[in-house]
């Protein structure tokens, strides 16, 4: 059996800046596992601009924001297996993946990084009856399609879902000549961003049709058409507001799910909030040496924040390996408290927070003049104003050594919304 | 006097902006919540810009298609126009991302450029 220092399971954003870190803390033994034919993930056929605006303060598309990586890969010599899918792994560290020029690969790994990404949610996960026909599928199956085969998978659309990927599909589409009739969003607000909104639908006169979802498809061999309803504030549909919109394609953008199949085969608990495993400060799950980062862990809006945080967890992953890898003090659980879907971290060790800790996390809800709250316990230790708080944004707070001073035994913090 | 109806990108509050524009210059401005919003109704009013991306068919490539991009934002009301002229262009590999692909298209002084890499097939 082969072994390595660090096996980084994924050749997307994540993995690739969490091999390039682990690399900066001089481990020469690193391999990147990647399936697709080349690396940079899901960047590659995301030929849009507006990646890298706080990495590197300007404005790349997608494959640029890739290549700025790659580049240091290869610069680096860091080694990587391309077409290779990885089909087991295993608390032993133990991996196993498969690939043509290897056939089956047995690795055994000091630390592990899991950056597999995620995954577009389908028609399945969405229950909506009507015809299995052709012409149903997700916005970023229809962008691979478009954006690297050069196929146009449709001439007349539909779009349910307003997250960031369907917004921009919508624009792609009716570039390449396609008519984008209409976005349904089931929510009486947009997950997408406002400059999404306004770019690839206010600009293409495409109307957006809030607290809209599709409750049929019709079609044979191919979609004919499907009934768009109204829904109430319970997202019950509303009799008598189905309305029939012809069309050949329906576009799915009804959310990402963390792809962790494998980090449930090593039985790695998943938070039901994230559907990525619970990690600590250093990024690392409950087994010691295996480590998390990116849309596998939680699911993120900018890529920036992906690359931040996977530098995190290669250079924790790289001081693992070193034996350089103490956490100090008490471990403390965060909780997600009124108004907040969940936090990443899920723990944190008191004395282990260097220049402090960034806490990510998401609210449930549109909240307008509201304050993010932290608590040690019942003690407010933070208290933020913000304008707006929407679920379609991540937020940061940073937890600070100096809150912890003169603190033992917290036993819990707190992250909530508050009125005042 | 038009009124133009703008929704501010500038952060998630997303302020309806409710602009003013006598002879192509901003009269009034209202709706806005900062700075930002000011700024950005100006600039939508008086002279939208956009960066265009799409992709165009590459010749003898390991893969079909180049991701290309206007090197700089362009006038909006020439989007379509872009995408016209670049319709039916082709590109033969090897193609370098930074590689100027059309130079000042419709005469905006701005080039087109690829954003990957494309090998020549082998």
């Amino acid at each position: 059996m082969k072994e390595y220092d660090i096996v980084i399971i994924g050749g997307g954003p994540a993995g690739l800046a969490a091999a390039i870190s682990a690399r900066e803390e001089e481990i020469e033994n690193i391999l990147i596992l990647e399936r697709e034919d080349k690396l940079g993930g899901i960047l590659n056929q995301c030929i849009h601009n507006g990646f890298g605006l706080h990495i590197f303060k300007e404005e790349l598309t997608g494959p640029e924001y890739a290549k700025r990586f790659i580049d240091k890969v290869l610069k680096l010599n860091i080694p990587y297996k391309l077409n290779t899918m990885v089909i087991d792994f295993n608390r032993d560290k133990i991996i196993t993946a498969v690939n043509e020029e290897d056939g089956l690969l047995e690795i055994k790994a000091k630390a592990v990084v899991l950056a597999m990404g995620c995954r577009e949610r389908p028609r399945g996960a969405l229950n909506i009856p009507g015809s299995r026909c052709a012409g149903i599928l997700t916005a970023g199956t229809a962008q691979k399609y478009v954006n690297i085969k050069g196929y146009l998978p449709g001439k007349k659309i539909v779009v349910l879902g307003s997250g960031d990927i369907g917004l921009i599909m919508a624009r792609r589409m009716t570039l390449e000549g396609a008519k984008v009739v209409e976005v349904d969003e089931l929510l009486p607000y947009s997950s997408g961003l406002k400059r999404n909104i306004v770019q690839c639908l206010n600009d293409y006169n495409i109307p957006l049709k809030l607290s809209h979802t599709v409750v049929d498809i019709k079609g044979k061999e191919r979609v004919e058409g499907v009934t768009v309803a109204q829904v109430d504030e319970n997202r019950n549909i509303i009799p008598g507001t189905e309305e029939f919109v012809s069309c050949d394609t329906l576009l799915l953008s009804v959310g990402l799910i963390p792809e962790n199949e494998l980090t449930r085969k090593a039985n790695i608990e998943i938070s039901g909030n994230t559907g990525g495993p619970m990690v600590d400060e250093t990024m690392e799950t409950e087994i010691p040496g295996v480590f998390a980062c990116g849309n596998v862990l939680h699911v993120h809006d900018l890529v920036d924040f992906v690359t931040m945080e996977s530098m995190e967890a290669g250079k924790n992953a790289a001081r693992y390996v070193k034996g350089m890898y103490e956490k100090k003090g008490e471990v403390v659980e965060l909780t997600a408290g009124e108004g907040v879907r969940y936090t990443v971290p899920v723990w944190v060790h008191t004395g282990n927070l260097g220049d402090g800790v960034d806490v990510r996390f998401r609210v449930s809800n549109v909240y307008r003049d509201k304050y993010i709250s932290v608590y040690f316990d019942d003690v407010r230790i933070m208290h933020l104003k913000k304008r707006i708080l929407t679920p379609g944004e991540m937020e940061t707070i940073r937890l600070k050594p100096a809150f912890f001073k003169d603190r033992t035994d917290i036993r819990k913090i707190t992250i909530k919304v508050e009125g005042e | 006097m038009i009124k133009k109806e703008l929704i501010c990108i500038g952060c998630p509050l997303g302020c309806s902006l409710e602009v003013l524009v006598e002879n192509g210059s901003v009269i009034k401005i209202s709706g806005h919540s900062c700075k930002k919003g000011e700024d950005y109704a100006v600039k939508e009013c008086t002279n939208p810009t956009r960066i265009i991306t799409t992709t165009l068919e590459v010749i003898n490539g390991a893969e079909a298609m180049v991701s290309v991009k206007t090197e700089r934002d362009i006038p909006k009301d020439k989007i379509y126009e872009c995408i016209r002229a670049l319709k039916g262009v082709k590109v033969e590999a090897p193609v370098e991302a930074g590689q100027v692909i059309v130079e000042n298209i419709l005469n905006t002084g701005v080039n087109v450029i690829a954003t990957k890499n494309v090998a020549r097939k082998a």
